[in-house]
């Protein structure tokens, strides 16, 4: 018996029941697009999640940090020496698992920055190479970055966040337009700079879209005195893209000479570094590149262990869990309800048989096998499976647009090629189970029985 | 060796305590090229006789041998093949699938026996020109008259080259007039070298046929053949 053949009567079957078998495959339709659309949701959440950790430098991003000796090595704690350009310069010659050593030397939270008579205390003020510009992920949107000549001269130059600007010179929603104060000048803490580039506005996907719908919709004004409504903006990982904004970099330089000659000894300014930041090769190697990191320190530091490494692996693990979590029981619910689609798909197969009685009593005393009819009637079911899956994909989109029309503020869902090509198989794969028994009760009825039935 | 060789075959039915045989230790042969009927009342075992022979049955007891195929025993689809291949059936109601045009109809058995696609289609339309049918092969059963319905049952019946050809009341649902134009159809096949064997009720009918086979209560009570009696 020939597969295509028997195909060809299964789409006949299903053509002359039209309106039947359209609600029959509706089950599956429902079933496959509310598996995409479901993992598309879950999707534009782990990118959300994702999001803010890509913004503080992601997962490959390693900081070194200075930390006390440990308790049996406090007697040496006055030789310690602390991070230094030293470990910049032998992790660059000997640490090969690490592509991108950028160093910090910050000013802390007292740090005061005035224009006029504002006055605004970033969050994060440092001394970097240019090169921070991708550690950090930061993207530079007017004027430029200091390069190394301002960095070699020492150059009273900075680089600007949005939030800074935001409050040093107006903000966009204050104003009603774009402020950019490059060229001007600023007091940090008591010495004046140039503003020579500022970063784009950090934010995460969800605030944006917030924003562009307040923006479209504005909400109608609240009544009485001006306040303050709230913090939590921008739901979970706000932070990372709020800190990200209130940021300062000067060369690293004029930050060692201009800032850290006070507490400096013999004449030379505390070359101590706040921070080091290495960017690993892989997240695979890991812990082979941490290993050779420390090997390397431990040499510049004569074994005295008073630097530690801060990961953002906790964080990943979390979301990842998280993702898997709802990935688990939003896949449960829409796989239950493909299967009672395919509880469906049994039901008119039953019902089809049963009125196929004759035809089925016919066909064996012509010389169909049992197996031939087995075949048929599975056939019959997995095509309008198949079908099914096919519009449900199709459906998938329509319904992730339905999420996108609800939800215009919510992370984006994001429909992957996976979740389709898992969705239809299992579709087809119900429709399989869900033929089996009808077809082996074709298959098993009497021909004489069957050819006498009215 | 017959064509179909019956030995001492009976088929019994246990309904409940009470056994029923439906065919009580018949003895029968059919030559290749005969052209039989089988007359009975209703409940006589003629149909019961009618499936075991078209291999839609095994006999509870005895023997039966088909073109030299012992089928006592044989598996389903071993039965299957045969009816397929060795047998051809017409239907008093037709059964032709509603679905399917009459070009297809003829065509099922083919496919079930994994005849070439092209082969197929020569030989729907040398079997549809053979019952006059050439011209409605697209169209659909219901479209043609009961007559031209079982013409088309005929051509499926005919379309693997069947050694017999099994032919249940194929009047049964005719007028008088369209039962005869087939009846002779029939007589045409026969006097082509077919082996048909036709079961009915009616002796007029069954009177076409140069031998005949009367059963009743299960067993054969007459066995008259014209040719070997003188009468034709």
């Amino acid at each position: 018996m020939n597969i295509w053949a028997t195909i060809i009567v299964g789409l006949k079957e299903i053509w002359s029941h039209k309106f039947r078998s359209a609600l029959t495959m509706l089950g599956i339709v429902l079933g496959v697009a509310s598996l995409v659309g479901m993992s598309a949701l879950v999707k534009g959440m782990e990118n959300g999640m994702r999001e803010a950790m890509q913004a503080v430098g992601g997962i490959e991003k390693v900081s070194v940090i200075q930390q006390d000796l440990p308790p049996s090595q406090s007697h040496l704690a006055d030789q310690v020496v602390g991070i230094t350009m030293d470990d910049v310069e032998a992790l660059k010659k000997n640490a090969t698992l690490t592509k991108l050593i950028t160093p910090e030397m910050s000013m802390g939270r007292g740090a005061v920055v005035s224009h006029g008579k504002k006055v605004y205390r970033p969050w994060n003020i440092c001394g970097t190479w240019p090169n921070a510009l991708e550690m950090n992920v930061h993207t530079i949107e007017y004027g430029r970055m200091f390069n190394e000549i301002d960095d070699d001269l020492a150059r009273n130059v900075c680089v600007i966040g949005t939030e800074v600007r935001d409050q040093l010179f107006g903000s966009f929603e204050e104003t009603g337009k774009e402020i950019v104060p490059i060229g001007e000048n600023i007091n940090i803490n008591g010495q004046l700079f140039t503003i020579i580039g500022m970063f784009t506005r950090y934010e995460s996907e969800k605030q944006k879209k917030e924003r562009e719908y307040q923006m479209a919709n504005p909400s109608p004004e609240r009544m009485g005195p001006q306040r303050r409504t709230g913090w939590g903006r921008g739901g979970p990982g706000g932070w990372a893209f709020m800190m990200k904004n209130s940021t300062i970099y000067m060369p690293l330089n004029t930050m060692w000479m201009k800032f850290r000659a006070a507490s400096g000894t013999g004449g030379i300014p505390d070359p101590t570094l706040s921070t080091l930041n290495i960017r690993i090769t892989s997240v695979e190697e890991m812990d082979a590149a941490l290993q050779q990191a420390r090997n390397v320190m431990m040499q510049t530091h004569f074994a005295m262990e008073d630097f530690d490494f801060r990961t953002q692996e906790n964080w990943d693990e979390n979301i990842s869990k998280q993702v898997n979590n709802y990935r688990w029981s939003g896949g449960i619910i829409a796989a239950i309800s493909l299967i009672v689609g395919g509880i469906g798909i049994m039901n008119i197969m039953f019902a089809s048989i049963t009125e196929r009685i004759r035809e089925i009593g016919v066909r064996k005393a012509i010389g169909a096998t049992t197996f031939a009819i087995f075949i048929q009637i599975l056939i019959e079911s997995i095509v309008v499976a198949f079908i099914g899956g096919v519009m449900g994909l199709i459906a998938s989109y329509g319904l992730v647009e339905l999420f996108k029309i609800l939800i215009p503020t919510d992370n984006e869902p994001v429909i992957m090629m996976s979740s389709m090509v898992i969705a239809f198989s299992f579709g087809v794969f119900v429709g399989l189970l869900a033929g089996l028994l009808p077809a082996v009760k074709a298959a098993k009825l009497d021909p004489i029985e069957a050819l006498r039935y009215e | 060796m017959a064509l179909v060789e019956l030995r001492n075959v009976s088929k019994i039915y246990q309904v409940g305590d009470e056994e029923i045989r439906a065919l009580d230790d018949v003895t029968l042969d059919i030559e290749n090229g005969e052209f039989i009927s089988i007359i009975g009342p209703s409940g006589s075992g003629k149909s019961t006789l009618m499936h075991l022979l078209g291999c839609l049955d095994t006999p509870t007891h005895g023997t039966i041998t088909l073109d030299g195929i012992q089928i006592q025993n044989a598996t389903s689809m071993q039965l299957a093949a045969i009816r397929n291949r060795k047998i051809g059936f017409v239907f008093q109601s037709f059964n032709l699938l509603p679905k399917l045009n009459v070009a297809q109809n003829v065509e099922v058995p083919m496919i079930y026996a994994g005849v070439s696609s092209r082969e197929r289609r020569e030989r729907v339309m040398e079997a549809l020109k053979r019952v006059g049918l050439e011209n409605r092969a697209k169209h659909r059963p219901m479209q043609l008259s009961g007559g031209q319905q079982q013409r088309v049952a005929i051509a499926r019946a005919l379309i693997n080259r069947p050694r017999i050809i099994f032919a249940d009341e194929p009047t049964g649902n005719l007028d008088t007039h369209t039962g005869e134009a087939i009846l002779t159809l029939f007589r045409e096949l026969s006097q082509q070298g077919s082996t048909i064997v036709l079961v009915t009720h009616n002796p007029e009918i069954a009177a076409v046929t140069p031998r005949r086979i009367e059963i009743r209560d299960g067993k054969i009570s007459i066995n008259i053949d014209k040719r070997l009696a003188g009468l034709e």
